[in-house]
C-alpha cells in the first residue's frame, strides 16, 4: 500500500502528462499482481466501500486527539483525510520493535476492507492507520472517503498501462467494460505474456473513430465525389450498445467517446434502447437534448451532463435523444469492417425497421461542390437545416469507402467547424502556469466594458490559458509584469482602464446565462486568438455585445 | 508570571533589563545577542553584537563588514559575563553558529532556544537540551500535523525522481542560509557524487560553509550557458528562483522545495511544487514537546509560529505556558532581502 500511496502524492503534484504517465507506467512495471491491478482499480474509480464512511474516520481521530489541537489541525489543512493522516498517533516504534509487522499490501487492505462487517469497521480501519506510513494513511483515507481523485485519470491510467508493451489505449478501452479488478488478464496481455482478454460483455465499448479538422484550402485536393457530407451537431459523441448475456437479459450501456459508461445518468435513453423491438445494435452517434422534435442548444444538454443522481424534473424538461451517425454492429454482427456507405445504408434500413423511441438518423447533405460544403456550412439553414441550424457546429466529410478504423486516422473523416465567435476584450489579470509554464503568467482573465457607477467599467467575463505562440507568450508575459498593478499570490493584476490596457481577441464557441459569474455570462471554450497590440482599451468590446450572442448559434462572421 | 527583571518582551524584542541587552531584535539596538544568521533574527545596524563567531561571520557576509560598531565572540559553553548577567551559548541544531543563549541571573535561569531542530544534520552540531527554569521556543511547525520524516529518506526521493526522469533538471529550492548546505550534505550522504550546482544567491554562504570545513563535494556554479545542458542533475537555489524566469532554460525542470511545509499539500500545490520534500531546520511536533519536556522548564514562553497550539499542550501537561506573538519573525526566504534580489 506504501508504495501505491506514494504514486498518488507523486502523480497529484506532477504537471506533464508525460510525467505522470511515466510514474505510473514504473509503478506497474514494478508492482506484483494483484496489486498493480487493484491500484489501476483505485485509480479507475472502479472501486467502493460501502461501510467505510468519513464518520467513522472522524470518530477514530476525536477518540485519539486532544479536540482544541485537531481542531487547529483541521482548520489549517483543510482537509480531513490529509489532517487525519498527519496526525495520526502511530504507535510507537519502540513498542513495536524490530518485530513491526510489514505494511498491508493494497490486496490485503481491499479485502479486509469488503470483508468486515459494519459494526466491525471501526477496530478494523484503526488498525490499518496504525500500519501504514503518513502517505499510506492519505491514499487509505481519500480510497475509501472516495475522494481518490488526484490528477490521474482512468484514461490515462490505461495509457500507461498500454506503454508496458505496444497496445494502443484505444485497444484496453475496447476490453475494459467486460473486464474486472484486479485484472490479471489485463496485464498479462499488455505486457505480452497472453492474448487479448476475452470478454463475454453482451454491450461492449468500441474504441470511436475520430475525425481530423479542415481548412478551406486543404479541401481543393480532395475529389468531392469520394465523400458524403453530414451535419456536426453540438452535443456530446456517444455510442449507443445493447444485446443480450447469456441469461437472455437485454443489457444495455450508454457510452461516453472515451468509453465511460454514462448510462445512469440517462435513464429515458436506456429506456428506449433496451426495449425489445430495438434489437442487438452498437450505434454511434450524438447525445442531444431534442424538445417537441427539435434539437435544443449544448447549455439545455448540459443540464444533464455531470450529474450523480438523476433528477426526474430535469429528465422530462430536458428529453435526452440520440442522433445516429453509424452503425456499428447489428446482431452480433461487426460492420466495422463495411465501408461507410455500406454501414449507412444498414443504418438507415435499421432505423427505418425498427423505428426506436429517442434515436433518430443523422441527416445527409447532399452536395456537388466544396462551394455548396462552405455556402451549408456559413448557413445551414440554406441546406435544409431549418429550425436546428443553431444546433449544428460545422459539416463532417467522410469518405464513402471509409472502412470503421479506431483512433485518428489521417483522410478517411474530415470535420470543418463553423467559425467560431470572437470578442475584443480586455486584459485584467494573470496568473501563473503550471509545469513548464509555471514561470510565465499563462492564464489571463479577461473583461468587457459595462456601464458602472462612476462611468465605463470592465467586467470580467472569462479565462483563457490557450491559443497563444510561445513566442505570444513571452510577449504576453512580459507585458504582464511590466504593467502589474497589484499581485495576490500567484495572480497579478495588471494596468486596465480607458488608456492603457491590452485588448485580447478571443475566440469561442458560444455563451450561456451564468448566475455563478459577476457578468452574467459565461463563454463556451475561450481561448486567445489574437492579440491585438494595435487596439486601444477603450475599444474593446462591451459586455451587451455578449448578451446579445446567449442562445445565438448563428455565424456572426461570414 | 516570570520575573519581568531577567528578561521581558518588548516591541524590539526580548529584553533583559538587568544586563541591558536584547535577544535577536527586530530593530536597531546598542547591545544585541544573536542566536544564529538568519535575516528575521540578524539584522544590521545594532552598536555592538554578541554572537557565535559563524553567526558573526555570516552576519558579516550578507551585510558587509560594518554591520554593527563592535562585535564579540561567544563560544558555545563558555559564560560570558554581560552588565552582571552571565549569559552562555549551546549549539541549537539549526544552522551553521546557531545558538541557543542561556541567561542567568543566579536565581533564575532562562533558555531562548532561538530557531533550532533535533533532526539529523551533517552540517552543524547537534542540538543541546539544557536545564532551566523557563523555557523559550519557537513554534514555526508547532502543530500535530507537522511530523518530519526521515530527512533521508526524503532525499531517497529526489534521488528516485532523478533515476526515473534523467532527461529532466532537478532544481532544489532551498534556504540559502543552511537548507541549502544540508541538502548538499545529506545527497551527499546518500551516494550522488555528481557535481552539485547552486544558483548564484547560494554561492556565498556555500563556499563560507565549505571554509568552515563542511564536506559537500564538488559544487559548481550555474552559468546561463550551463543551464541547457543540467538534464538529471541537481541545482540548489533559493525557493523564490523555481518559479522566476531564471528557471525556464533547464531541460524540463522539476520543481522540488525542499522545507518543513511541504507536509501540507496545499501549501506545496499553492508554490506550484512539483516534488515536495519534507526536510527542515526546525522542530517538528514531536521534537518541540520532547525538547520542552528534557529541559524540565517549569514555564514555557512561545515566541513565534503556531503559538497558541504549543501553549495549549504545554498547559495540558501542567506547564504555566504563555505565547509571546513576538512579530518580527518568521520565514527567513520571507524576510531575507538578499533572496529576494537574487
Ligand atoms: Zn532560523
Ligand atoms: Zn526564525
Amino acid at each position: 500500500m506504501n508504495s501505491f500511496a506514494e504514486l498518488l502524492d507523486r502523480v497529484a503534484f506532477e504537471h506533464s502528462r508525460n510525467g505522470k504517465l511515466r510514474l505510473m507506467a514504473d509503478f506497474f512495471r514494478n508492482t506484483p499482481d494483484p496489486d498493480r491491478g487493484w491500484a489501476l482499480a483505485a485509480i479507475t474509480g472502479a472501486l467502493t466501500f460501502r461501510h467505510a464512511k468519513p464518520a467513522i474516520i472522524r470518530q477514530l481521530i476525536a477518540e485519539r486527539t486532544d479536540p482544541v489541537l485537531f481542531a487547529m489541525s483541521y482548520d489549517y489543512v483543510g482537509d480531513l483525510s490529509e489532517t487525519v493522516a498527519l496526525l495520526w498517533p502511530a504507535p510507537d516504534e519502540a513498542s513495536v520493535g524490530h518485530n513491526r509487522p510489514p505494511a498491508p499490501t493494497l490486496t490485503e487492505i481491499i479485502e479486509l476492507l469488503d470483508e468486515t462487517p459494519k459494526a466491525g469497521m471501526p477496530v478494523a480501519l484503526a488498525g490499518l492507520l496504525d500500519q501504514l506510513d503518513e502517505t499510506g494513511r492519505w491514499a487509505l483515507l481519500k480510497l475509501i472517503t472516495g475522494s481518490l481523485r488526484v490528477g490521474a485519470s482512468a484514461r490515462l491510467a490505461k495509457t500507461a498501462l498500454a506503454s508496458l508493451g505496444n497496445l494502443e489505449p484505444n485497444a484496453i478501452e475496447e476490453v475494459w467494460p467486460g473486464l474486472a479488478p484486479p485484472y490479471l488478464d489485463l496485464f498479462a496481455w499488455a505486457e505480452g505474456r497472453a492474448l487479448r482478454p476475452v470478454t463475454s460483455d453482451p454491450a461492449p465499448f468500441h474504441a470511436p473513430m475520430l475525425a481530423h479538422a479542415i481548412e478551406e484550402a486543404d479541401l481543393a485536393a480532395l475529389d468531392p465525389k469520394d465523400f458524403v457530407a453530414e451535419w456536426k451537431w453540438d452535443g456530446i459523441r456517444v455510442q449507443a450498445v445493447v444485446g443480450c448475456d447469456a441469461d437472455g437479459q437485454r443489457v444495455g450501456r450508454l457510452y461516453s467517446r472515451t468509453g465511460e459508461d454514462i448510462s445512469p445518468a440517462f435513464p429515458d435513453v436506456m429506456e428506449a434502447l433496451c426495449a425489445a423491438t430495438f434489437g442487438d445494435a452498437a450505434i454511434d452517434g450524438e447525445l442531444l437534448v431534442v424538445r417537441a422534435g427539435k434539437v435544443d442548444s449544448f447549455g439545455a444538454l448540459q443540464q444533464r451532463l455531470n450529474r450523480k443522481k438523476v433528477d426526474v424534473k430535469l429528465v422530462a424538461e430536458y428529453p435526452a435523444h440520440v442522433r445516429a451517425y453509424d452503425l456499428l454492429s447489428e446482431a452480433g454482427e461487426d460492420l466495422r469492417t463495411l465501408t461507410f456507405s455500406e454501414r449507412r445504408a444498414r443504418l438507415e434500413n435499421f432505423i427505418a425497421m425498427r423505428r426506436p423511441q429517442r434515436f433518430d438518423l443523422s441527416a445527409r447533405v447532399a452536395f456537388q461542390s466544396w462551394d455548396d460544403i462552405a455556402r451549408y456550412r456559413r448557413d445551414p439553414a440554406s441546406a435544409g437545416a431549418g429550425e436546428e441550424a443553431p444546433a449544428i457546429e460545422g459539416l463532417m466529410l467522410k469518405r464513402a469507402d471509409s472502412i470503421y478504423t479506431p483512433g485518428r486516422p489521417k483522410g478517411p473523416w474530415w470535420k470543418w467547424k463553423r467559425d467560431p465567435f470572437t470578442v475584443d476584450a480586455v486584459l485584467m489579470y494573470a496568473q501563473r502556469g503550471h509545469g513548464k509554464r509555471s514561470s510565465f503568467y499563462s492564464d489571463y482573465t479577461f473583461g468587457c466594458w459595462r456601464e458602472g457607477a462612476q462611468g465605463d467599467e470592465l467586467v470580467p467575463v472569462g479565462k483563457a490559458y490557450f491559443g497563444f505562440t510561445d513566442a505570444e507568450l513571452k510577449q504576453l508575459d512580459k507585458w504582464v509584469r511590466d504593467h502589474t498593478t497589484n499581485r495576490f499570490g500567484p495572480v497579478r493584476e495588471v494596468e486596465a482602464n480607458r488608456t492603457i490596457g491590452l485588448v485580447l481577441e478571443i475566440a469561442f464557441e458560444g455563451v450561456q446565462r451564468s448566475t455563478r459569474h459577476k457578468s452574467g455570462v459565461a463563454m463556451r471554450f475561450p481561448r486567445v486568438s489574437r492579440i491585438r497590440w494595435d487596439k486601444p482599451a477603450r475599444e474593446a468590446d462591451r459586455l451587451e455585445a455578449l448578451e446579445a450572442l446567449i442562445g445565438e448559434r448563428k455565424q456572426t462572421s461570414a | 508570571m516570570a520575573d519581568p527583571l531577567l528578561l521581558t518582551p518588548t516591541p524590539a524584542g526580548l529584553y533583559c533589563p538587568a544586563g541591558d541587552f536584547y535577544i535577536d531584535p527586530v530593530r536597531a539596538t546598542p547591545r544585541a545577542l544573536i542566536t544564529h544568521g538568519h535575516a528575521d533574527h540578524a539584522r544590521a545596524g545594532h552598536d555592538s553584537v554578541l554572537a557565535t563567531r559563524q553567526t558573526l561571520d555570516i552576519m558579516a557576509l550578507r551585510y558587509g563588514e560594518n554591520f554593527c560598531q563592535t562585535r564579540q565572540i561567544a563560544n558555545y559553553g563558555e559564560a560570558v559575563n554581560v552588565n552582571g548577567v552571565e549569559v552562555t551559548f549551546h549549539p541549537a541544531g539549526h544552522v551553521l553558529g546557531s545558538a541557543q543563549i542561556c541567561v542567568c541571573d543566579g536565581k533564575k535561569r532562562i533558555v531562548v532556544s532561538g530557531d533550532y531542530k533535533r533532526e539529523h544534520d551533517p552540517t552543524c552540531p547537534p542540538f543541546e537540551p539544557i536545564r532551566c527554569d523557563i523555557f523559550i521556543s519557537e513554534a514555526t511547525f508547532a502543530l500535530p500535523v507537522f511530523r518530519h520524516p526521515d530527512s533521508r529518506r526524503e532525499v531517497g526521493k529526489l534521488l528516485s525522481s532523478l533515476a526515473l526522469f534523467p532527461e529532466r533538471a532537478h532544481l532544489v529550492g532551498a534556504y540559502s542560509l543552511g537548507k541549502a548546505q544540508r541538502m548538499m550534505a545529506l545527497v551527499r550522504e546518500a551516494g550522488w557524487d555528481k557535481p552539485i550546482w547552486i544558483h548564484g544567491a547560494v554561492e556565498k554562504i556555500t563556499d563560507y560553509y565549505i571554509r568552515e570545513g563542511v564536506e559537500l563535494g564538488e559544487i559548481r556554479k550555474v552559468t546561463a550557458a550551463d543551464r541547457p545542458k543540467l538534464a538529471g542533475e541537481i541545482v540548489l537555489c533559493p525557493p523564490s528562483a523555481i518559479q522566476d524566469l531564471w528557471s525556464r532554460k533547464f531541460p524540463d525542470p522539476v520543481a522540488a522545495f525542499a522545507s518543513g511545509w511541504m507536509r501540507v499539500r496545499a501549501r506545496a500545490r499553492q508554490r506550484g511544487v512539483e516534488l515536495p520534500l519534507i526536510v527542515s531546520d526546525h522542530a517538528d511536533w514531536d521534537d518541540l514537546c520532547t525538547t520542552i519536556r528534557e529541559t524540565q522548564c517549569s514555564e514555557l514562553w512561545v515566541t513565534h509560529g503556531e503559538a497558541d497550539a504549543l501553549a495549549h499542550w504545554a498547559s495540558t501537561i501542567g506547564l504555566r505556558a504563555k505565547p509571546l506573538h513576538l512579530v518580527g519573525y518568521g520565514d527567513e526566504e520571507e524576510t531575507s532581502g538578499e533572496e529576494a534580489a537574487a
